[in-house]
């Protein structure tokens, strides 16, 4: 899979929108013979070409709402444009061939073959033979499974992962602008869970659909969302925003329950180390470049720490100005650097990084060279600025 | 392709263990399958023998002779096949309409029918409905078909509702999510993954109908049971045994080709 996503990455800036706009206006649901609404006045805007995520308590009608869109639930009041089109302009069954719809443990049809699974949908809208046969095979390219392995088995000898690849590939076989999944990798083990998340990403990166995407774990919601719509009770929005937005300033305390413990640390894993300012005041010094040389320079600016590169720039080791007495060479005094971030790590395996150097971690950036160095102040100042606090005052030199 | 080095091992225990449940289970599998098809050919070999070569007297040479035996077993197979077909026209369609929403509130009523009618003993049931309409003009293979029909109706209606109710939710819901109409969703979804429940009942009631095919003879419809219905009043214990015994090998064959028609039809991808 890494493999075929490789040549795609460089066509994903071009890559036009092929979703479309969906619209709620004061969408409710009541049930006969329940006093309380299941959903009560929903309005938002769901933009082309995003994924949004509901998230919620379980019962919260966060589901009932993703159905509304569809019509497998229809409406007690209000109306759902899907680009820009009523969704009751059309018979519900033909308005459903045209969104992908995926669901918990696929759904596949146990006495349907992988291929036929992945047919049905083409097949009511009256495809011709040979271009649903063309795109199967294209979709299970797509989800990266290999068709000439997996054309004709039956989902009862796939694995989950392998399942729910399949009902992607389904909900997505007609090519619809719209895909609505409902907890799709809920059932699956977290490792299988993690890579059909990294799978989506990817897909999404060069189909640019309008996802709904329900879910009741958070840190999917962070990981996945364009906008993550915090529901609560009868659906109601308690808050719709970015996850950056939503980590860092959670609506109420309800939103910020939801979100849970280590918001700060989930925040982190939203930002890359290019994202912030890099310190770049340490000293450094070329192998070949003498103890004396270094100590020299150390004692002019007053400070005890110098960074050894190699002659590629490619940072070694970190010298103190008592290791240089008794040193030989450059190449060989201090402490070699074990750990390290590349300007495209995240902020969390930063402060990893950090954590285990002690104080502050070497960046790199292309082909391995030195960019700046990262220390916890930073990391600690942006996490203060995503929050709307006072930034904390610098103390000392970090080296 | 992490995920795909994660999946493979367990595709690959589950393909291990498929593959020594079909070697551990073959000859098992084999002795199942043609064990009650050889049993019933041995019977039907011994019977023809005897009728063949045995020495019988001038009552008896009446009814033990290939032509007569073969018009009462040709019509015993028709009897079956009829009611079968009755069956299967009236209970599947019924079946189907009781589980739709706007037919769920009679099934009670329907099934609590067909439990009466396989309840009461075959015989009454025949001997009422002859009662019944005997002065109609009705033939004879239709008084004796309609009774015992009603009779073996109740396997498949209760298996065919049971087959479409155990249908998983989720998978109606997911073809209704993706655009099948409820017909579509009827005719691709339920009554395929029903369809091993039906052949079961079917099965069973195939078997009640050859055996209740027997008491056609009392409102004159023919079949074996004539023999042993000739033998019992003429204390003819040869025709009587001959009459049972294929009457009995009939059976066995016909449940052994509903067992191979269940293994067979059923769809591919729940076996």
């Amino acid at each position: 899979m890494a493999q075929t996503a490789e040549p795609q990455v460089s066509t994903i800036a071009e890559q036009a929108v092929s979703g479309v706009d969906i619209e709620l206006e004061h969408v409710s649901k009541n049930y006969p013979g329940q006093r309380a609404a299941a959903v009560e006045d929903v309005s938002m805007h769901i933009p082309a070409g995003e994924i949004v995520i509901f998230v919620g308590p379980s019962g919260c009608g966060k589901t009932t709402t993703m159905k509304m869109i569809n019509r497998l639930i229809e409406p007690s009041a209000g109306t759902i444009t899907i680009g820009g089109q009523d969704n009751l302009s059309l018979n519900g069954d033909e308005l459903r061939r045209t969104i992908g719809y995926a669901i918990q443990q696929a759904g596949l049809f146990p006495h349907m073959t992988v291929a036929q699974n992945i047919a049905v949908v083409p097949g009511l809208l009256g495809w011709p033979k040979q271009r649903i046969a063309a795109r199967v095979e294209e979709m299970l390219e797509l989800v990266g499974l290999d068709p000439g392995e997996f054309h004709d088995r039956y989902p009862r000898r796939l694995s989950g992962g392998q399942q729910q690849r399949v009902g992607v590939a389904r909900a997505l076989a007609a090519d619809p602008p719209v895909l609505l999944m409902d907890e799709p990798f809920g059932a699956v083990d977290p490792i299988t869970r993690g890579n059909l998340q990294d799978e989506l990403m990817r897909l999404q990166a060069e189909l640019r659909k309008t996802i709904v995407f329900v879910t009741h774990d958070f840190d999917e919601a962070v990981k996945l969302g364009d906008r993550i719509a915090v529901l609560g009770p009868q659906s109601t929005i308690l808050q719709y925003d970015t996850p950056d937005a939503i980590l860092a300033n959670p609506a109420n305390d309800t939103v910020a329950g939801f979100v849970g413990a280590g918001a700060s640390l989930k925040q982190l894993t939203l930002m890359r180390v290019r994202d912030v300012q890099l310190t770049e005041e340490a000293i450094t010094a070329r192998c070949d470049e003498t103890c004396e040389e270094i100590r020299q320079q150390l004692d002019e600016r007053g400070r005890t720490y110098a960074l050894v590169l190699d002659d590629r720039e490619r940072p070694q080791r970190w010298v103190h100005i008592r290791d240089l007495p008794a040193a030989t060479t450059l190449a060989e005094a201090g402490k070699p650097i074990t750990d390290w971030v590349t300007t495209q790590s995240t902020l969390r395996d930063a402060l990893e990084a950090i954590l285990a150097e002690g104080g502050s971690a070497v960046v790199t950036k292309e082909k391995g060279r030195y960019a700046g160095t990262i220390d916890i102040h930073t990391v600690m100042d942006t996490i203060s600025d995503l929050r709307g606090s006072e930034p904390r005052r610098r103390t000392g030199d970090p080296a | 392709m992490t995920s795909a080095l994660t999946d493979a091992p367990a595709a690959a225990t589950a393909a291990g263990q498929e593959h020594w449940a079909e070697t551990g289970g073959r000859r098992a599998e084999a002795i199942r399958t043609w064990f009650q098809p050889l049993v019933a050919g041995l019977a039907v070999a011994i019977m023809l023998t005897w009728v063949a070569v045995g020495h019988f007297d001038e009552i008896e040479v009446q009814t033990i002779n290939f032509p007569t035996i073969g018009r009462l077993a040709l019509q015993h197979v028709q009897l079956s096949l009829m009611i079968t077909l009755l069956v299967v026209l009236i209970a599947v369609p019924l079946g189907t309409a009781l589980t739709r929403h706007w037919g769920k509130p009679a099934a009670p009523l329907f099934l609590a029918i067909a439990n009466i009618g396989q309840a009461a003993p075959s015989i009454g049931v025949l001997v009422l409905f002859y009662l019944a309409v005997y002065e109609a003009g009705w033939s004879s293979f239709w008084i004796a078909v309609l009774p015992i029909a009603f009779y073996a109706l109740l396997p498949v209606l209760r298996n065919t509702i049971l087959g479409i109710q155990s249908v998983d939710p989720t998978l109606v819901e997911a073809g209704r999510g993706i655009g099948m109409s409820r017909g579509t969703v009827l005719r691709r979804l339920e009554l395929p993954l029903a369809l091993p429940f039906v052949l079961a009942g079917l099965r069973t009631s195939l078997v009640l109908a050859v055996g209740s095919a027997t008491l056609a003879t009392f409102v004159g419809g023919g079949g074996l049971g004539v023999l042993i219905d000739t033998g019992y009043k003429l204390s003819r214990t040869p025709v009587l045994v001959i009459g049972a015994v294929l009457a009995m090998a009939l059976a066995l064959l016909i449940d052994w080709l509903g067992g191979l028609a269940e293994r067979f039809i059923g769809p591919k991808g729940l076996r």
